[in-house]
Order: structure tokens, then sequence, then C-alpha cells
């Protein structure tokens, strides 16, 4: 309870960020942060807490993203009902991706592998078929609007990746006090003990996969209304399966805050050396990749275990409490 | 309750289960022995689903659950535990056992307050927020038997759950074994320590090569022929009793 009290608050913080921060240049940076975040959850969902490792998760965002844009400019069908296609839609792709795999027990790296593989399969596709505008890409109209999931504003754009977000994050607090985390957490830490005590591990798996799915579906179409333009590279290509992954390792896999910090890391580092360095191409990559590192060197539980460990230290020894 | 009928499993040329029936009585407890690799592991992972045998069949209270899935055998009432223990490292002793619980409760409050429950029955009731992996040796298997315990099962299948412990801790099990038979479990039990077989079950079997070869109560079962020959070798039960007959 007191971590849910905990969570709605820093988000009633957060929703104050378009009404004390003036510059659209910040507010962008507040939106990105929220956006990171919302993919590093969804990412943890499944890595984090199912420990089954994606490196394809863009295959859900990318589809969120693609069915909306698609939905409104081939079919002219209205945007929020797109959202809704678009969230069903990854929800699908993960649950054929969690048959592929999960059906035939594929773990550790031949998981990530074949996630991967999947991804690239639709970015490719994406590449070569019409009514994904194939490389050239697909150009949403601007059309300014609540009814049309646009806003003049980055203030309506904060509430919509706000909403999702916080959603993201009740739903993995849930995940954490619940019998389907317990099962999932159990699955992560040793599949056959789990299975002798009656979990389904492939149903927990699909459950923990579609869950996922829906949340990078989700910030697929945010991502899609916000820029108003996708390409295959965009929507399906490596750079979002591997935001989506490393936004909790640094953060701290299957945490609950571990996201919320490793997107606000993230983007801290990125504008610092933006500011330091200026503008190298391909710089940000390296950073990350270095960070990557770091992270699992000497922080393998991400921010999150530092602060837990920082916070344990103060307290008085007598009477260890675990993590509910 | 449980029956096994003809179980036969080879894995290339090693044949781990010939022909092999059982009938496990209900309320009581029986016992599984046999030299190392005479095939006990994989007689129950063949009864617990995790693997299939090639001909023959298990029945679980008059329902054939041969190949059925290991969830779905708990989830009629029976649940072994492992040899090699298997906690869910990183999770507090309380979550562990939760996760039993929550077989037949979906609630996470009711899940951890039984937890605790059970916990106390097994004596790990001063241990609950530790870290699985911190408990020593003892402790794990406490947790094994508590994890199972926690789905409220009609049979549990335990596997060596004592092996490895010193005898004051086998003398501290022993009891809760028991007390788990008295509130009205069905034990089948793997177990190397024959302090244990002989004051705890009433009824044995005697596996080798894959094979029963004695089955009856465990005082006349450790004297015969065969089952000293299976642990110590040909010719060593002829030995014995002229040993035995020069000694008199």
């Amino acid at each position: 309870m007191r971590q849910l009290v905990l969570l709605l608050a820093v988000f009633a913080v957060i929703a104050l960020a378009p009404f004390v921060i003036a510059s659209e240049f910040s507010l962008n940076l507040v939106i990105m942060v929220l956006y990171a975040a919302l993919l590093g959850q969804a990412w943890n969902i499944l890595g984090g807490y199912g420990g089954q490792f994606s490196f394809g998760h863009a295959a859900y965002f990318g589809t969120g993203a693609y069915t909306v844009a698609v939905l409104q400019v081939q079919l002219g069908i209205n945007p929020w009902i797109g959202l809704v296609a678009g969230g069903l839609l990854a929800i699908g792709v993960a649950a054929f991706i969690g048959l592929a795999t999960f059906r035939y027990g594929l773990r550790g790296s031949y998981f990530a592998l074949v996630t991967l593989a999947f991804a690239e399969v639709l970015r490719i596709l994406s590449n070569s078929v019409d009514f994904t505008g194939a490389g050239v890409g697909i150009l949403i109209p601007l059309a300014p609007g609540v009814a049309n999931l646009q806003f003049e504003t980055k203030t309506g754009y904060f509430f919509l990746v706000w909403t999702f977000t916080l959603a993201a994050f009740l739903a993995v607090w849930w995940i954490g006090h619940s019998r389907f985390g317990a099962s999932l957490a159990a699955v992560r830490d040793n599949e056959e003990a789990a299975r002798a005590l009656g979990v389904n591990a492939f149903r927990v798996k699909m459950g923990a996969i579609m869950l996922s799915g829906l949340f990078s579906g989700l910030a697929g179409v945010f991502y899609a209304q916000y820029f108003l333009y996708l390409d295959p590279y965009i929507a399906y290509g490596p750079a979002i399966s591997v935001e989506s992954l490393l936004v909790p390792i640094i953060g701290g896999m299957g945490t609950l805050f571990g996201p919320l910090l490793g997107a606000a890391a993230l983007h801290a580092v990125s504008e610092l050396t933006r500011e330091i360095i200026g503008e190298v191409p391909g710089i940000s990559l390296v950073l990350y990749g270095a960070l990557l590192v770091v992270m699992v060197m000497f922080l393998p539980r991400g921010l999150a275990g530092l602060g837990e460990r920082l916070f344990a230290r103060r307290r008085p020894k007598a009477g260890e409490t675990g993590h509910a | 309750m449980l029956e096994v009928k003809g179980i036969c499993k080879a894995f290339g040329g090693v044949q781990a289960s010939r022909n092999v029936s059982l009938t496990v009585p209900e309320g009581r407890i029986t016992s599984l022995i046999g030299p190392n690799g005479s095939g006990k592991t994989t007689l129950f992972a063949q009864i617990t689903g995790f693997q299939t045998p090639d001909s023959g069949q298990v029945s679980f209270e008059g329902k054939d659950i041969t190949g059925e899935a290991p969830e779905t055998i708990a989830r009629l009432g029976m649940v072994r535990t492992f040899q090699i223990v298997q906690p869910f490292a990183g999770q507090t002793v309380r979550e562990n056992i939760a996760v039993g619980a929550h077989l037949h409760r979906a609630s996470r409050r009711d899940a951890l307050a039984h937890a605790e429950a059970v916990a106390s029955r097994v004596g790990l009731g001063d241990r609950l927020d530790l870290d699985a992996a911190s408990l020593t040796v003892a402790g794990r298997k406490r947790l094994e038997v508590a994890r199972a315990l926690a789905t409220d099962p009609k049979l549990i299948l335990f596997d060596e759950v004592l092996a490895g412990l010193n005898p004051s801790e086998i003398r501290d099990v022993i009891p809760v074994i028991r007390d788990i038979c008295d509130s009205g479990i069905t034990i089948f039990m793997i177990e190397h320590v024959m302090q244990a077989v002989m004051s705890l079950s009433e009824y044995t079997w005697v596996l080798n090569q894959g094979e029963v070869i004695a089955e009856g109560e465990p005082a006349s079962v450790v004297k015969d022929e065969r089952v000293i020959e299976a642990y110590l070798g040909k010719g060593m039960a002829q030995r014995i009793a002229q040993r035995q007959v020069v000694h008199a």
C-alpha cells in the first residue's frame, strides 16, 4: 500500500510539470522521459518480472504506431479507434510471438534472438508493402484537435503519455501484489520448481508478454501521434528494442520505479553529452553502450537497487524487511 | 491413492524404469529406496509429469494422469519436492512459500497468511523475511517441504528431504514429516537415510537398475538378500550371513 501511495504521489508531482515548466523544450524533455519510462516499464513486465529477455520489443511498438497511422491515413479511421486497435494488435503480435517461442520452451538467448528476428521481419515487411508507405514512410496529416488525438500544445501530449505511463506503472504495481506476479517471479527464478507447485508457466509467460506488448504498443501509438511521421526503421528498428531494455536495466529490472529512474538517467546523460560534446552523430549510442557495461559491472540491480541499498543502510539493522 | 502400472522409460541405452508397478495407499507414509542411479528420481519425475513414461500408466485417485503436465497434477493434489533444492533465490522465505499457497488461493493476503502458518509448522516461522538463498541446507530442505505443503496437497512426494542433513537436523525434521502425515496428507518418499525409512515408513519398495526388486515392511526388506546385494555387491548377503554365524 505504501508503494502505491508513493507511486501516485510521484505521478501527481509529475503532473504539475506543464504548469510549472514554461519552456517547450523542457516540457518536451519531461514528455520524452515519460515515454521512455513507458517503453521501459513495458519491457520490465516481461524481462524484469518474467525473466524473458526480449530484444525485439520494437515489434509491439511498431505495430501500435503503424496501426494508428495506417488506419488514419489509408482508411480515414479516427485515431481514438486507432489507439484501441493499435493496443489490441500489439497484444495480438505479442501473443503470436509468445506462442511461437514459449510453446516450444525457448529461453534465454534463444528467446532473445527469436524476438529480434520477429521485429526484423516486421521491419522488412513494412518496408516492402504499400499501405505502410514502404521505405518512404507514412506522414500523418496535421489536424490539431482532441478528436483527432492531436494537440496544439505540448500539454495535451504530456497528459496523453502521462496517462499511458501511469497505467503501465499501476499494472506493474498490481503485478507486485498479485498471484499473477508471484507466479511470474517464480517462473523467472525457477521454472521447474514453479511448475511443481502448480504454476502454469506457459500461461503466465503468455500473460506477461501480452501485457508487455500492450504497453509497448501504446508507446507506439503515442509516438505516431506526437511526431506524426513513421518509417520502418523508426517503428520496427532495433533502436526502440534497445531503448526498451536499456531503461529498466539501468533503472533496475524487476522493480516498480526502476524504469522511471532509468528513463530519467538516460535522458539526463544524453542531454548532458549534447551540452558538453555537442551534436556528434552516434555519440549517444556509444555512451549508452558504455553506461550499460558500467551498470552491469557495478550496479547489476540498477539505480533502484542502489537506492534500496543506501536506504537499507540508514535503517536500523534489526528486523530486516523484505521487499513485498 | 496413487497407482503406477508397468512403467518403462529408457534414455538411449539406459533403462531407467523397467516395468515398475506400485500402489501407494492413502493416509500412510511409504518409501522408495535403492542404490544411487537406480531410477528413483526418474520414477518420481514420471509420476509428477516432468517426464512421460515410454509405456505404462500412472493414475491418481482413480484418474489416469499419464503424460499430464506437472502443474495439472499439482492442481489435482499431488506435489513433489526436489532432491537438489530449488528455492526462488532473491525472494524471501514467505514469498517462496506463498507461490505454493497461491495454487488454491487467489488473494495475495490469504496466500501470505497461509505461508506464515505453514512456515511455523515446518519450523521456519522465525526466518520468514530472510532471502531464501541465505538459508542453510537444512533450512532449504524445510523450505522445499513448506512450499509443497502450502499447496494443500493430498499426496506429497519427498525426494530425499533428509539428504545432506546432520543427525540432529534429521531428528528435528522427522517429527515434521510425521506431523504432516497425521494431518491427513499421504506421503511417498525417496530416502537414503535408513533411520528415517525405518522409523517413518510403513511400507517400502526397493528399486535397482530401474526395477522393483523387493517390497514390504522396511524391517524385513533390509534383510532381503537381493536388496543387500543391490547395495553392497554380489555375494555380500552370503558373506554377511556367514560372519553372523561366526560371531554367534
